[in-house]
């Protein structure tokens, strides 16, 4: 077999890291942070354009590299989730870091690196190229966590995340070596052949348990959350926005591919693993928040008890699960472009606001904003007109036809607490008592995308825009 | 004599492990850590696998450890106050560290392989080819996409490097060449006529 079938199955993967390279070294050459701005725009454009290609293009699956990369309906609906939110986040982040001087020329380019790692990530089909995938994406993280480099938040939130992710990594490597040593191979197409003979044997399982303990840290369940609250406050807003979004669904996105391509034969060891962290993340996510003013780290929070959420999904170890957690990644992505969107407009006197406090009496300043607001918190909580109502409702349905009715219901329960504190701002900004007026910007591109993913969550009840489909049968090659 | 070696290796990599931990001066830290190395790269002879003994005293000897070094002594941390912290913290430690420990005695204690995976793991170990050269057939071949995502890794570390720490200060003089070449006797100089009696 020639290389050049391969390198064709990884060309959107290619395009992106080459434009990377090229733009680098131009823009090195060529008016270094003078470009930033322009730079952003062009990683963006070419970020959706890569996400819409993979969308439009190929059907089936493709396996390059000896079963290395694997190119398949699940990893095209993850990344095209990916690019497009990623894009998104970059284009609203543009106008702020210009406005704080932090727009350096490097930051899209390491989005762009990032998010390469993440379609890596999702496309993964062994051990090795997982933890490279995983890799790429979080040593960009972290460099962009820190980028605001002369203020003490900014820098501890980079150093945080890059020590307690160096620990991740290292239990994942650890569970990596087990699985290796007990099956003999990386590929988890071995894998998953070795597992089904028999019974799991204790090796195998402890492998699997300190890969999930790896990867649940990436997705910030609960007990491997500590590190989201601070880096979510210490980060630049519009990063914040960046790790609430694509990088979540990356990790759960290689989450699923891990645990149903490689350890299908251990669903009942592995299945309840996942409920717990679900269980815990939910309830803390829900409790937790109570106490925040600062939205930020509310939004923090908030994030873990998605997470959970998501994955109940996963839990329940069937396809309408995997289904459930693909669309609920969806909608949880739409949802946070819109609410960080409104986040990066809180501002007054140009400097950002983010206590919770500052929103009172909103809606009678700007009652447009106010309103998509609404219907983003609402949605957010899971009332039941909104799309993340029906987000909310895929993942219960999952884990009660997967024989966890107990999940289910506590899902319920964690859900209502939760809604406590989204209900809250809506509180604020509709009948709180007023106060210094927040500025009255309206910067276009936030405006926009604080509308569009508005408008999505209502009019998304319809048919969802047919992520319905692309997500059953993106689950539908995963779990067979 | 092989037993024996690996004995003698083996109990030097833990013994260097465990001074490297318990150690006051962290200069003895890295001494004793680059003792680890070295018996490690030992046990990778005794596997047969020397290029890889040799990469370990090349990169974690002659510059991991050596970075190490310069960061202990460049550094003002405050070893016996971050040691006074790590004490209070002991006692919790040393549970963790008791039960992990357990687990481990049982996980391995009821170890088993697959049965194929010898065979599996013997697969990417050509028997006629020397290490380094079966080394390179993999990883250049088998391996492509890897390597070339390493490099990106890299690349991506580098950035970063860069972006957290290059500060373009203002408030230095900097050599320019070109200025200094297009320098002429014209521009540079200028005669005077100084009155006797009278300064500039």
């Amino acid at each position: 077999m020639t290389i050049g079938s391969d390198l064709n199955i990884i060309l959107p993967e290619i395009v992106l890291s080459v434009f990377a390279l090229f733009a680098l070294v131009g823009a090195a050459y060529a008016g270094k942070d003078k470009l930033g701005p322009l730079l952003v725009w062009v990683t963006s454009a070419l970020m959706a354009a890569v996400g819409v290609w993979i969308g439009m293009s190929g059907d089936g699956t493709n396996i390059a590299f000896n079963g290395m990369f694997v190119d398949d309906g699940f990893s095209r609906f993850a990344k095209v989730t990916i690019l497009l939110s990623a894009a998104a986040v970059l284009l609203m982040s543009q106008e702020y870091m210009a406005r704080r001087d932090l727009l350096r020329f490097e930051y899209p380019l390491l989005v762009a690196l990032a998010a390469v790692g993440m379609m890596m990530m999702v496309s993964a089909g062994d051990l090795i190229a997982l933890y490279m995938g995983l890799e790429l994406q979080s040593l960009a993280l972290y460099v962009v966590a820190a980028l605001r480099r002369d203020s003490v938040k900014s820098t501890e939130a980079g150093l945080k995340y890059f020590v307690l992710g160096a620990l991740s990594s290292g239990l994942l490597l650890y569970g990596a070596s087990l699985v290796y040593g007990y099956s003999g191979t990386t590929l988890f197409s071995g894998i998953v052949q070795t597992a089904e003979h028999g019974q799991v044997s204790l090796g195998l399982l402890f492998g699997i348990v300190f890969l999930v303990a790896g990867l649940a840290f990436k997705v910030s369940a609960v007990p491997f959350h500590m590190w989201t609250p601070d880096v979510y406050e210490g980060s630049p807003t519009p990063i914040t926005a960046f790790f609430a979004t694509a990088p979540k669904v990356a990790a759960m996105g290689l989450f699923a591919r891990v645990l149903f391509d490689a350890f299908d034969g251990a669903v009942a060891d592995w299945s309840q693993i996942i409920a717990l962290l679900s269980l815990l993340s939910m309830f803390l996510g829900a409790v937790a928040a109570i106490g925040q003013r600062n939205i930020k780290r509310l939004m923090a929070y908030s994030s873990i008890a998605h997470m959970g959420y998501a994955l109940m999904g996963l839990a329940s170890g069937t396809e309408l699960g995997v289904q459930a957690m693909l669309i609920y990644m969806a909608i949880y992505v739409t949802m946070n472009v819109g609410t960080f969107a409104f986040i990066l407009m809180m501002e007054r006197d140009g400097a950002p606001v983010v206590d919770i406090d500052a929103l009172n009496m909103y809606s009678k300043a700007e009652p447009g904003k106010a309103l998509a607001m609404l219907v983003l918190l609402f949605s957010l909580a899971g009332v039941p007109p909104m799309l993340g109502f029906f987000g909310k409702l895929y993942v219960l349905r999952a884990a009660y036809e997967g024989g966890l009715a107990w999940l289910a219901v506590a899902g319920v329960v964690a859900s209502v607490i939760g809604a406590f504190y989204y209900l809250r701002i809506v509180y604020y900004m509709y009948f709180g008592e007023e106060r210094e007026a927040l500025d009255r910007t309206n910067p276009p591109v936030l405006w926009g995308l604080l509308m569009i993913s508005a408008v999505a969550m209502v009019v998304g009840i319809v048919n969802m825009f047919g992520v319905e489909g692309a997500a059953a049968a993106a689950a539908a090659v995963l779990v067979n | 004599m092989s037993a024996f070696a690996f004995y003698l290796f083996a109990i030097c990599v833990v013994a260097g492990g465990f001074f490297t931990v318990i150690s006051r001066n962290p200069v003895h830290s890295v001494l004793w850590l680059i003792l680890a190395f070295l018996s490690s790269s030992g046990l990778f002879v005794l596997l047969g696998a020397e290029f890889v003994a040799m990469l370990m005293i090349v990169v974690y000897v002659g510059a991991v450890a050596v970075l190490f070094l310069f960061v202990v002594m460049m550094l003002d941390v405050d070893f016996a106050e971050l040691k006074a912290e790590m004490a209070k913290y002991m006692p919790l430690a040393l549970l963790i560290g008791v039960v992990i420990l357990m687990q481990f005695v049982m996980a391995y204690g009821a170890w088993e392989t697959n049965p194929a995976a010898d065979g599996l793991r013997a697969q990417v170990t050509p028997v006629d080819k020397h290490n380094t050269e079966a080394l390179g057939a993999i990883l250049y071949d088998q391996y492509f996409l890897l390597f070339q995502l390493s490099g990106l890794i890299l690349l991506v570390a580098m950035i970063g490097a860069i972006v957290l720490t290059l500060r373009h200060r203002t408030d230095v003089k900097r050599q320019d060449i070109l200025a200094q070449i297009y320098r002429d006797p014209a521009k540079a100089m200028e005669l005077k006529d100084v009155k006797p009696g009278e300064g500039l």
